[in-house]
C-alpha cells in the first residue's frame, strides 16, 4: 500500500471513535503492535531529541525500502510513533520525504503537532524523513 | 472569613473551559492565575499614565514613577526590608539569581567555595557552575534524604573558611519541601559567607521577613503571586550591593558618563539599566496587595487543608508514590504511579481538563536521586477546591485504569 492508502486506512479506524477516550484507547493499543527496535540499538544515538519521554528509533533499508523499528518508555508515545512507523515503514525513501503527515490532524490528534509540545511528534517525523533523506542519498 | 467561593470570582480564567469540562489548574507551582484586581491595574496603566519613568517632567511620567516607586515600597514592606532601595526590580527569579552570580564573579577567587543544594531548580544551579567555571572557584552540594529534606549535619561539614556564597531555595519546586532557612543562614555567617535564599516557591505561601530571616539575598517572581510574568525582585542587603559592582550597562544606572568614565548611580538604579518592566512592577505591588488582603496565614492554612485532603486521597490509589514527604512541605504533590510514565498521565489528565505539570521539574538532580524520568506534580493555590480535587483522584484512576 502507498503511503497515502495507509493514512487513509487509519484515518478510517480512528473516525469510529466519538470520544477522546476510544481514541486514546486505539492508541495506546495500536502501541502494542509496534516493531519493537532490538535492545543493541536502544543508545543515545537513537534516542529521538526534544520528547518528555524517551523514544528510540532504528531503520535499516531492504531493497530500496526503508523499514522502521522503535520503542518508548511512555504508552501513548508507544502509539504515536506506533502510526508513523506503519505509515512510513516498507516504503521507498523517496515518498517517504515527499509524504504529507495531515493526516495527524484527521485522526484528532492535532494538539500533538505543536512543535513546542513535550512529546516531540513533530521530531518524531523530522527523524523518519532524516533516515529517509541519508537512504535516498545513498540511492543516488 | 474566607471562602474559597468568593475568591474564585476574583480569577476570570477559572471559568474557562479546556476540552469541553470546567478547566482544573493545578500547575500552580509553575505559575499562579491572575485576579481581575491585577488585571485591572495592568489595564488602567495602559489605558491612563504609560510613560517613561525617572527622566520626564511631565505629568504621566510622573505619575508612572511615583506607581512604580510606590510598588517598591510596598514590596519592601510586604518582605520587611529595611530600606526600599535594598528591593531591586528584575525579570524574575532567574535574572535576579544571575545578577548576584555575574556580582560574585568579581569578588571569588581560586578555590573559594560556593554551596547549593541538591534541592535545585535548575535556574540556581548553571549560574554558579558559570560563575565557579569563571573565577575558578569549587561548586558543593547539600545531599538530602529519601524525604527530600536537606541533610544539615552534612552541610556543617561542608561549611570552612573558603565558604563564600550559599545558595538554597527557600522551598523546593519539585518536591515542596520547607528548608530551614535561620538556620542555614546562621551557620554560613558563622564561616563568613553570603547566603542567598531562592523564595520563588515560598512567596505564594508565607510571608518572608529578610530581616528577620537575616539573609543577604532573596529573589522571587511575581508571576507566582498572582502578578504577571516578567517581573520579579532581589533583594540585597544593602552593604552587599553596594560591594556588587553593576550588572548591566545602559541609562538609568549611570550618574555622570563621558568618555573618560562613568559613574554608576545609587542604589536601586545601579542595578537596573534601561527602561524597566514599568507595568509589570506597578502589577507586582497590585498583586501583593491582592495576596495581603486575603492574608497569607489564611491562604498558608486554607493551602494545607488541600494539601491534607488531596495527599490521603492519592494514597488511596493502588502503586501511587508521592515523593518529598517532609512534615515540613507546601501544597505541592509530586508523585507516580506503578511504572505509569508521568507523561502518559499528564497527557490524559489534559484531556480531562486538568492541568498538572509532568516531568522532571527543571530539577534533574532530585529525579536522579530517585532514579526516575520524573513525576506528575499537582500544585495548589487558594482558589482552589476539595471538590476539584475529587474530580482529579476520579480523572486519574480513569487515565490508570487506560494505561495499565
Amino acid at each position: 500500500m502507498s503511503i497515502e492508502e495507509i493514512q487513509n486506512e487509519i484515518i478510517d479506524e480512528f473516525s469510529m471513535f466519538d470520544d477522546w477516550e476510544d481514541r486514546y484507547q486505539y492508541m495506546i493499543d495500536l502501541g502494542k503492535t509496534l516493531p519493537l527496535i532490538e535492545e543493541k540499538y536502544k543508545t543515545e544515538d537513537h534516542i529521538i531529541k526534544g520528547c518528555q519521554s524517551k523514544v528510540w528509533v532504528h531503520a535499516n533499508m531492504d531493497a530500496d525500502k526503508v523499514n522502521f523499528t522503535a520503542d518508548s518508555d511512555a504508552i501513548i508515545t508507544k502509539g504515536i510513533i506506533a502510526i508513523l512507523i506503519r505509515v512510513f515503514s516498507n516504503q521507498h525513501p523517496k515518498d517517504i520525504i515527499d509524504a504529507d503527515t495531515n493526516f495527524i490532524d484527521e485522526i484528532g490528534l492535532k494538539e500533538h503537532l505543536s512543535p513546542t509540545r513535550a512529546n516531540g511528534l513533530v521530531s518524531m517525523i523530522k527523524q523518519l524523513k532524516m533516515y529517509a533523506i541519508a537512504y535516498q542519498t545513498q540511492l543516488n | 472569613m474566607f471562602s474559597v467561593k468568593d475568591i474564585r470570582k476574583d480569577f476570570p480564567v477559572l471559568n474557562r473551559k479546556v476540552n469541553g469540562k470546567p478547566l482544573i489548574y493545578f500547575d500552580n507551582a509553575a505559575t499562579s492565575q491572575t485576579p481581575q484586581q491585577v488585571i485591572d491595574v495592568i489595564v488602567d496603566y495602559y489605558s491612563n499614565y504609560n510613560a517613561n519613568i525617572h527622566r520626564g517632567v511631565h505629568s504621566l511620567s510622573q505619575e508612572a514613577t511615583d506607581a512604580y516607586e510606590q510598588a517598591r515600597v510596598k514590596i519592601q514592606k510586604h518582605f520587611n526590608a529595611a530600606k526600599p532601595y535594598e528591593i531591586i526590580l528584575t525579570s524574575g527569579t532567574t535574572h535576579s539569581i544571575n545578577l548576584v552570580a555575574s556580582g560574585f564573579s568579581a569578588l571569588l577567587k581560586k578555590d573559594d567555595e560556593v554551596i547549593v543544594s541538591a534541592l535545585e531548580h535548575h535556574s540556581n544551579i548553571v549560574p554558579w557552575q558559570m560563575l565557579c567555571e569563571r573565577t575558578g572557584a569549587v561548586l558543593k552540594v547539600i545531599p538530602m534524604n529519601d524525604d527530600g529534606e536537606l541533610i544539615m549535619s552534612e552541610y556543617e561539614k561542608l561549611l570552612s573558611v573558603n565558604t563564600k556564597l550559599v545558595f538554597v531555595n527557600h522551598i523546593s519546586n519539585a518536591l515542596g519541601t520547607i528548608n530551614p532557612i535561620e538556620d542555614i543562614t546562621e551557620k554560613a555567617h558563622m564561616v563568613g559567607a553570603a547566603v542567598l535564599i531562592d523564595g520563588a516557591q515560598a512567596c505564594p505561601h508565607i510571608k518572608p521577613d529578610v530581616q528577620a530571616l537575616n539573609v543577604d539575598f532573596y529573589v522571587c517572581s511575581a508571576h507566582k503571586i498572582c502578578g504577571p510574568t516578567g517581573v520579579g525582585m532581589l533583594y540585597g542587603k544593602e552593604e552587599w550591593l553596594n560591594k556588587l559592582p553593576p550588572y548591566q550597562g545602559g541609562g538609568e544606572m549611570i550618574a555622570e558618563v563621558s568618555f573618560e568614565k562613568t559613574t554608576y548611580a545609587d542604589l536601586p538604579h545601579k542595578f537596573e539599566a534601561g527602561t524597566p518592566n514599568i507595568c509589570g512592577g506597578i502589577a507586582f505591588g497590585a498583586a501583593i496587595d491582592y495576596m495581603n488582603s486575603i492574608g497569607l496565614e489564611t491562604i498558608a492554612a486554607y493551602e494545607k487543608e488541600l494539601l491534607v485532603y488531596a495527599t490521603n486521597k492519592l494514597l488511596e490509589i493502588d502503586g501511587l508514590k508521592i515523593y518529598g514527604n517532609s512534615e515540613n512541605k507546601t501544597s505541592v504533590i509530586s508523585f507516580n504511579v506503578g511504572n505509569i510514565h508521568p507523561y502518559d498521565l499528564g497527557t490524559l489528565l489534559d484531556k480531562m481538563a486538568i492541568a498538572v505539570r509532568t516531568g522532571h521539574h527543571c530539577a534533574q538532580p532530585i529525579m536522579d536521586y530517585y532514579k526516575i524520568p520524573g513525576t506528575v506534580r499537582a500544585s495548589f493555590m487558594f482558589y482552589n477546591t476539595k471538590e476539584e480535587i475529587d474530580t482529579f483522584i476520579t480523572s486519574l484512576k480513569k487515565a490508570v485504569m487506560m494505561l495499565s
